[in-house]
């Protein structure tokens, strides 16, 4: 059995990935603890994503351990593997809903596949998951094709959801949507940590969503990452860093980060009832 | 870890939900029997007791309220109490806003929207139809410009797809047109032989290829190959936005993406309907001088006595009809695929389908017509 409320949840060291004579990570560590939102930034091409992929199994990494839950991932046995890709929930940059399907049979494959559920407890739980991201029971029928942008990512995540897992993995939930369904997405996702008690690690590039949701934020600099709080990292005196969290949008974006946090509990009601 | 279980305490008007054993996701199964056997609802409030449940998972607990409220329990009527999950709150809240959802009603089916659908079916093929005369409208519209400006015509464009339709398609097309005749005349010398007519094979392994077999196979692999490889190239550009980029920076996608795939193909065609024939004679001959016996001195004056001299060329002037059909069918579907890959997928299906079937129609056309002309 996992034991998914060990702390830290996730425990990457020494990561090193290489495309031939490309280094993107150099003994890069990381930790992300319980029930924390851990923002992942870096500059295009830093490796987030390639992080991402090492931590979830998809990317076979050239050195270093990747431990989830206090197991290293490159050593579990067959069972056991199957039980960690089910105790966590990804989204991917875009939805990577599958075209063929409609939504309501998008959010049922996980469960399909490893729960021997009826059809009615099915349309239950897929009924639930769009509810829970605030999505009408009328999306279920459609297909991806026929959604915006903004219902795409927020069925993606009650796909993600499916499985009841603690751990959500979002690449880039907010790229891509105009700043209220951002903003709306942001709320979703701090209503949703508070509610489910969700650990959550987040790839972004939106300052925003950064300084609304993050408790902690990792920063890929030169393949090594330095994780920080917000504070700590406005008082980082790396170059880079100083230039993202100090630049013109960062400014803005801590800005209104300061004045939202006022009026969290009546946006969160918006967050869930608007779609 | 103890199977689930749910115990009922009936008090008046009122209900008390004892939930014992495994309630995660993995006992669903048993837990929807167990609510299934629930009686009818109680007018009063409801109190599910948790302290027992292991490992209680949201899904469990989602359908332990949903039922609670088909049966008519109102959402704020029912109360949690032993260590309940954290996340009841907000399943609660969702169980108030899956009742609010719930009043829109399912479509049926009648008699007038049988009708309808039949009447719509109708305008989109007859829109469908139009749409494709447009299509061919475009391309000899964009054809008619290249006489005037010789750019239009993309020949690194066009002699890459001539390549890739024509130079890269002769081993298959040999091979396949070698031994259908060679079939066709073992067969053939099967039964003429019985008559002694055995050196008839010549006649018939001559005129079925010259005319029919040679075009016709070489169209139907073309199909395959070409119409299939059209429709999903272009259609995944589709997919990407690009020829909405191309279309944005002042690019015909008809120009640079169509009309060099059907020009190659045109001039391919006929090309590869030679080789074909050539490939099938020569599979004709080898039959004829191992099986038949038939010298190769004896097999070509045979083959110049039987061949009219309008044979060849009534086989090979379908050629570049057929590439036509084949070339508009695959680009035109590759530029219907819109928003998803089923739909690539579909519509290369389509593409070749169709194109085979056209192609088919129009040999039907060409035999009648030829018929009729005395050619």
């Amino acid at each position: 059995m996992l034991d998914t409320g060990f702390n830290p949840v996730i425990r990457v060291q020494g990561l090193c990935n290489r495309f031939g004579a490309q280094v993107v990570h150099e003994n890069l560590d990381m930790e992300v603890r319980q029930n924390e939102i851990f923002g992942v930034v870096g500059g295009s091409g830093a490796g987030k994503s390639v992080l991402l992929r090492s931590i979830l199994g998809l990317h076979q990494q050239n050195a270093g351990t990747v431990a989830l839950y206090g197991r290293d991932v490159d050593k579990l046995a067959a069972e056991d593997r199957s039980a960690m890709v089910q105790s966590f929930g990804v989204t991917f940059q875009n939805g990577a809903l599958i075209s063929s399907l409609n939504i309501a049979q998008n959010i049922q494959l996980p469960l399909r596949e490893h729960h021997s559920l009826s059809e009615k407890t099915l349309d239950e739980l897929a009924e639930m998951n769009l509810l829970m991201v605030g999505l009408t029971p009328d999306v279920a029928a459609k297909y991806p094709s026929q959604l915006s942008g903004g219902m795409i990512k927020r069925a993606a995540l009650a796909r993600a959801l499916a499985l009841q897992p603690q751990l959500l993995f979002l690449d880039e939930p907010t790229a891509g949507l105009d700043p209220i369904s951002a903003a709306a997405f942001d709320e979703l996702l701090l209503y949703l940590h508070a509610q489910l008690r969700l650990t959550v690690v987040m790839i972004t590039h939106d300052l925003d969503t950064l300084f609304r949701t993050c408790s902690r934020v990792g920063v890929i600099v030169d393949g090594k990452m330095i994780s920080d709080t917000l504070d700590g990292m406005m008082q980082n005196p790396h170059p880079w860093i100083r230039a993202y969290f100090h630049g013109p949008r960062a400014r803005a974006a801590e800005a209104q980060g300061v004045a939202t946090s006022e009026v969290t509990a009546a946006a969160q009601g918006v967050a869930v009832a608007g779609g | 870890m103890n199977i689930a279980s749910l115990s009922l305490h009936q008090d008046g008007a009122n209900w008390q939900l004892q939930l014992r054993g495994d309630w995660s996701l993995s006992a669903a199964p048993l837990i929807e029997a167990r609510l299934n056997a629930l009686p009818v609802a109680p007018q009063g409030a409801v109190t599910c007791d948790w302290s027992d449940a292991e490992n209680p998972g949201i899904g469990a607990a989602w359908m332990l309220l949903t039922r609670l409220i088909d049966l008519g329990v109102a959402p704020m009527n029912i109360t949690h109490v032993g260590s309940a999950p954290h996340y009841l709150a907000l399943l609660q809240r969702l169980g108030s806003l899956r009742q609010a959802a719930r009043i829109n009603p399912g479509n049926t089916t009648t008699l007038e929207g049988v009708v309808g659908g039949l009447g719509l079916w109708a305008v989109v093929q007859g829109r469908n139809a139009r749409g494709v005369v447009a299509y061919f409208g475009r391309i000899a519209a964009v054809f008619g410009q290249a006489f005037t400006r010789p750019a239009a015509l993309r020949g690194s464009s066009l002699v890459r797809h001539m390549y890739e339709t024509g130079i890269t398609a002769i081993p298959i097309v040999s091979l396949i047109a070698f031994l259908i005749s060679v079939i066709v005349a073992y067969l053939g010398a099967q039964q003429l032989s019985r008559f002694g007519a055995d050196i008839f094979v010549v006649d018939l392994v001559t005129i079925a290829v010259l005319r029919e077999m040679g075009v016709l196979l070489t169209a139907i692999i073309v199909a395959g190959r070409s119409g299939s490889a059209f429709a999903a190239e272009i259609g995944v550009m589709q997919l990407n936005e690009e020829t909405d980029a191309l279309r944005a920076m002042g690019i015909n996608p008809i120009e640079v993406l169509v009309l060099p795939r059907v020009l190659a193909l045109v001039l391919v065609l006929p090309g590869l309907t030679v080789i074909a024939d050539a490939m099938g004679l020569a599979g004709g001959c080898l039959l004829s001088l191992v099986n038949l016996h038939i010298p190769l001195p004896q097999f070509i004056s045979r083959m110049q006595e039987s061949l009219a001299p309008t044979t060849f060329w009534s086989g090979l002037i379908k050629a570049p009809v057929f590439a036509l059909l084949i070339a508009i069918v695959g680009t035109y579907r590759g530029m219907e695929v819109r928003d998803s890959a089923r739909e690539l997928g579909r519509l290369t299906t389509v593409a070749v389908v169709q194109s085979i079937f056209f192609v088919i129609l129009a040999d039907a056309v060409f035999a009648v017509l030829f018929v009729q002309i005395d050619f």
